[in-house]
């Protein structure tokens, strides 16, 4: 393996590093920062491998995710934060080391389903596709085990994240225009969510997802 | 030009209608910004019916027999419901349910959700109809809570989470897709065009398509309400305000089978076998059986419809699945009278949850008394959607239980099941509601005629008896789907 | 000459391991020291301490039994055997083609096992006490701790330390996602088996705070001056071993010792930036409530693991 596609694994680690962390970290700051630590390195990823595979298009992406996920979308759940005055710490669903062992079987799983892909790639970057799938399953893994809103958000965008280095990894990046269209659609829902916490705030003064279950019993 | 007046308009529309939509002449903006779109798909499909299929705009456009069909139907019932929602909103904005800022983005963001309906249905790039799937769901989802109440918002969060998550999936469904078309095609945007997937679909790889379509079933199957994806469906829809149930229920369902049917076909050419097919199957078989039997314990009238909506795209999936001209015929026809049948229902439920103050079906009564066309006109709904002759929606159901009699005789007890539960369960609960005395917490409301009567009409006159260019066109379509 | 220096090394490491871990113990006391800014009481103070211990009385309790009297010369011969298995100067170690990985690990057990017992032996409740949050804390580090030994071992194919270290330090270098996880992994175990903070404070003098102290509260004397040795050997040995898995380059190869002083130079260098690393993560961090332990060795059990799977997908 050249030097290039060392790097390139060794950020594919750290991007599913910080997915767990995101599985298991319990302050919300601390939330904030490891998203935007995934979104860097995913961000340098797809630099890199344009560099590589000299896709020039994969430049502009990577700026784009650099401006979108590390900037744009922390500053905007970090202002969310402070005027929602959330503080404390998050509680979950399960406990941190059943999650974290269900981390690692979807890990193993999402390894499992992609073996045909790695098969027929012929990419510098096949391998990491097995770590692009277990990146979504982890951030579904979070919104499902998390409890409070701002976290499941967080969850959604890193599963986000997951899709988008799955498109690096398989296919060098999707074309242009479709790179634009989903990074468009995910600021608007970036917009959505937060006016979405403010009303969920207003109606049941807290963040607490459990709250709203009524409609469940009331079937 | 057809086309950009088609989508410019409600596009168009929804920024106008972002700074004046409180204004006493909105209603009125929105339907005739729907009613532009509906003479510009009537265009269109006159176009394609006689010259065949269209690409336009450098290839970034298709338009052939089945999405221009689609297309007709979403742009006829947006007006209709625009109609309806002039003298529904204007009550509700009345009563105070709505604010200002309420209605403005009420206006902006439903000529929106048409433009992202539209824009998904002519677009020729498999990534660009995710995009406008995802734009779609957006739209609405701080529609679903714009009463704010507290079941409102949780509705709208289950809304936005469950369907994120199901398209996400469809994205990497679409991503699979695009590796697998890439191989073939080269890159760029050349290999996610439908024209040319289409070429090319006997060497795309079958493993991975088959991997690829899981993903899009997952994916867009939740955006259709198929069970077990279904759990945000009965909120959403019965939440939101009236005119926006009847659109998600009637265009939106259509549109996400519409992707789902389309990324069918590409499988099945590839792949050879019956996998896809088989998968809609079962999950359109398992959603008719599990709202129906949902169905005998709903206490409010919005679930309830809502519900029959799960049951009937399981219906349209099964038959897609299924495939063979009877049944793609019959679930053609399906989508179109269960659009019309739907919302129609929804307009009179909207107006009688209106007149009562309340959703839940013990409280609403005597609505025949009360006000004839709302009440007849649920019963005639109720009728239609049940299967009954002579309305549209028997000959749908009779066309595609006649195919699975031939081709999976098996199945056909479970869908007659189904069908046979929905109806006693369906005709149980309206009955109370639209007999008897006119009860005190009842008050008077003004209906909107014109929608309701027309969509009823339609389906009485598809049933007795179709129009020739309707059923050619049915044909063309059904022949694209092979 | 090549016959005999494989036991020449073999000696040299186990001077080594006796001697020079009290210096080190002394050296982290001492940049401890200079980061709380106190005057520190000297490189060479543990050595002082343990001198004064073995001339001490031994105290002992009268229902103490023979296991308490045996545990500390156990735990002090297991230490040091493990002492001279770990490639710390030279790969080149007699004992290696009999010893592997899972026999080190299972020394430590065995040490700790009878510390374990030799506190509930008076039957005092700070024993039992501390005997029972020290077995909380192995029965999640080991399974850890194996995990990240098998993930090195992984890229050598082999769990023979001696081979691991081999492999390393004189194959080609490549950087490795699947060592930078077993790394990590490495020195969270190594904070809980070593039982510094934030595991286990070292330094502490309140009994309900104490894990590995409340153990060996009862041993007074030679008993305690060998107890107190041999942990000071371990955190020397834990160190070393991290050394010798992920930075082993400057290590004398087999049948090299002319190479040894330059390695013995090398090893004090990395000793000398372990030490400080060490206190910056004990200045850096507080010690951790007893139920937040489990979360502890669960991340590092999951790093391990984590290394091991991006060693099958990304290698």
């Amino acid at each position: 393996m050249n030097i290039a596609a060392q790097i390139n694994s060794i950020l594919a680690a750290l991007v599913l590093l910080t997915a767990f962390g995101l599985l298991v970290q319990r302050r919300i700051y601390g939330l904030l920062h490891l998203f935007a630590w995934q979104g860097l390195f995913l961000s340098i990823s797809t630099g890199v491998v344009g560099y590589v595979a000299r896709q020039h298009h994969l430049y502009i992406s990577s700026i784009l995710t650099l401006a979108l996920k590390v900037i744009v979308l922390p500053y905007i759940l970090h202002t969310l934060i402070v005027r929602l005055k959330i503080h404390k710490e998050v509680e979950t669903v399960v406990n941190i080391p059943t999650t974290m062992l269900m981390g690692i079987a979807l890990v193993i799983f999402s390894y499992h389903l992609t073996a045909p892909i790695r098969e027929l790639s012929t990419l510098v970057t096949r391998s990491t596709i097995a770590v692009a799938l277990a990146t979504v399953m982890l951030g579904l893994l979070m919104m499902i085990t998390r409890r409070h809103a701002v976290t499941q958000i967080i969850g959604f965008l890193a599963m986000e994240n997951g899709l988008f280095f799955a498109a690096t990894s398989a296919t060098y990046g999707m074309p242009l225009v479709v790179e634009l269209g989903v990074g468009l659609d995910i600021l608007i829902a970036a917009f959505i969510f937060g006016i979405f916490f403010f009303h969920i705030r207003e109606t049941f003064d807290s963040l607490d997802v459990e709250q709203m279950a009524r409609l469940k019993e009331e079937e | 030009m057809t086309l950009i007046i088609l989508l410019g308009v409600s596009f168009f529309a929804a920024i106008v209608l972002a700074f004046v939509g409180d204004r006493r002449f909105a209603p009125e903006i929105n339907i005739l910004g729907s009613a532009a779109t509906f003479i510009a798909s009537v265009v269109l499909a006159v176009h394609v019916y006689y010259e065949g299929p269209m690409i336009a705009g450098r290839n970034f456009f298709f338009v052939d027999a089945f999405n221009v069909y689609l297309t007709v139907l979403t742009a006829f019932v947006s007006m209709t419901t625009a109609i309806f929602s002039r003298r529904y909103m204007r009550r509700e904005r009345e009563h105070g349910r709505v604010s200002h800022w309420g209605m403005r983005f009420y206006h902006a963001m439903f000529q929106l959700f048409i433009f992202a309906m539209l824009l998904a249905l002519l677009t020729n790039n498999i990534g660009v109809l995710w995009i406008a799937m995802e734009l779609a769901t957006l739209s609405t989802v701080l529609l679903v809570s714009l009463y704010r109440t507290p079941r409102a918002i949780e509705a709208a969060w289950k809304y936005f989470i469950l369907c994120g998550v199901g398209i996400a999936q469809a994205l990497f469904g679409t991503v699979l897709l695009y590796f697998a078309a890439e191989k073939v095609l080269g890159e760029g945007g050349e290999a996610l065009l439908w024209t040319n997937l289409i070429q090319v679909s006997g060497q795309l790889e079958p493993t991975v398509l088959r991997l690829a379509f899981v993903f899009l079933m997952v994916g867009y199957g939740t955006k259709v309400g198929l069970v077990p994806l279904h759990n945000w469906l009965p909120d959403a829809h019965s939440e939101g305000p009236t005119p926006i149930s009847a659109v998600l229920s009637g265009l939106l369902l259509n549109i996400a089978l519409y992707a789902l049917v389309r990324c069918k076909v590409l499988v099945d050419l590839s792949t050879g076998t019956n996998m896809a097919g088989n998968m809609m199957m079962g999950f359109g078989l398992l959603s008719i059986l599990v709202a129906s039997f949902s169905l005998l314990r709903r206490k409010d009238i919005k679930r309830l419809f809502a519900y029959s909506s799960i049951e009937h795209m399981g219906i349209a999936t099964f038959a897609f699945g299924l495939g063979g001209p009877i049944a793609t015929f019959g679930a053609l026809l399906h989508m179109l009278v269960h659009s019309l049948t739907k919302s129609s229902i929804f307009f009179t439920v909207g107006h009688a949850s209106q007149m009562h103050g309340t959703q839940e079906m013990s409280k609403i009564k005597g609505l025949i008394k009360g006000n004839p066309l709302v009440g007849w006109g649920l019963v005639f709904g109720v009728m239609a959607i049940v299967g009954m002759p002579p309305f549209g929606v028997f000959t749908s159901e009779f066309l595609i239980l006649t195919a699975t009699m031939k081709d999976a005789p098996l199945l056909a007890p479970l869908l007659l099941l189904g069908l046979g539960v929905a109806f006693a369960a369906l005709f149980r609960r309206v009955q109370p509601m639209i007999s008897g005395a006119v009860p005190s917490n009842q008050k008077p409301v003004k209906a909107s005629h014109i929608p309701i009567i027309l969509h009823m009409v339609l389906v009485l006159i598809i049933g007795i008896y179709m129009p020739n260019f309707l059923s050619e066109w049915f044909h063309t379509a059904v022949g694209l789907l092979k | 000459m090549n016959v005999f220096s494989p036991l020449f090394v073999m000696c040299l490491q186990f001077i080594a391991v006796l001697f020079a871990a009290p210096a080190f113990a002394g050296w982290v006391r001492m940049v401890k020291c200079w980061f709380q800014g106190r005057k520190s009481a000297g490189l060479f103070q543990p050595y002082r301490d343990i001198f004064k211990l073995l001339h001490k009385d031994v105290v002992l309790a009268e229902n103490a039994s023979w296991i308490f009297r045996f545990t500390p010369f156990l735990v002090f011969g297991t230490t040091v055997l493990a002492g001279v298995i770990i490639p710390i100067l030279s790969i080149d170690l007699p004992l290696s083609a009999t010893a592997d990985a899972i026999a080190l690990v299972a020394l430590f057990t065995i040490a700790r096992f009878f510390t374990a017992l030799a506190g509930l032996d008076i039957g005092t409740a700070f024993g039992g006490m501390g005997s029972s949050r020290e077995k909380t804390v192995a029965s999640m580090s080991e399974p850890a701790m194996l995990m990240a030994i098998f993930t090195v071992s992984l890229v050598s194919q082999s769990t023979s330390i001696s081979h691991m270290v081999n492999v390393i330090a004189h194959g080609e270098f490549v950087l490795r996602p699947s060592l930078a996880f077993a790394l990590l992994a490495f020195i969270l175990i190594a904070l809980a088996e070593t039982g510094r903070i934030p595991v286990d404070n070292p330094a502490t003098h309140l009994e309900l705070t104490m894990i590995h102290e409340a153990m060996i509260l009862e041993y007074s004397g030679r008993h305690l001056a060998l107890i107190e040795w041999a942990g000071m050997m371990k955190l020397f040995l834990f160190t070393t071993l991290g050394i010798a898995l992920f930075f082993p380059w400057g290590i004398a190869a087999a049948g090299d010792i002319t190479f040894l002083p330059v390695a013995i130079l090398l090893l004090l260098i990395k000793l000398f930036f372990a030490g400080i690393g060490l206190v910056l993560i004990e200045t850096g961090l507080a010690k951790m409530r007893l139920f937040r332990i489990q979360e502890f060795l669960g991340s590092a059990f999951l790093f391990a693991t984590l290394g091991l799977l991006s060693y099958f997908m990304l290698e």
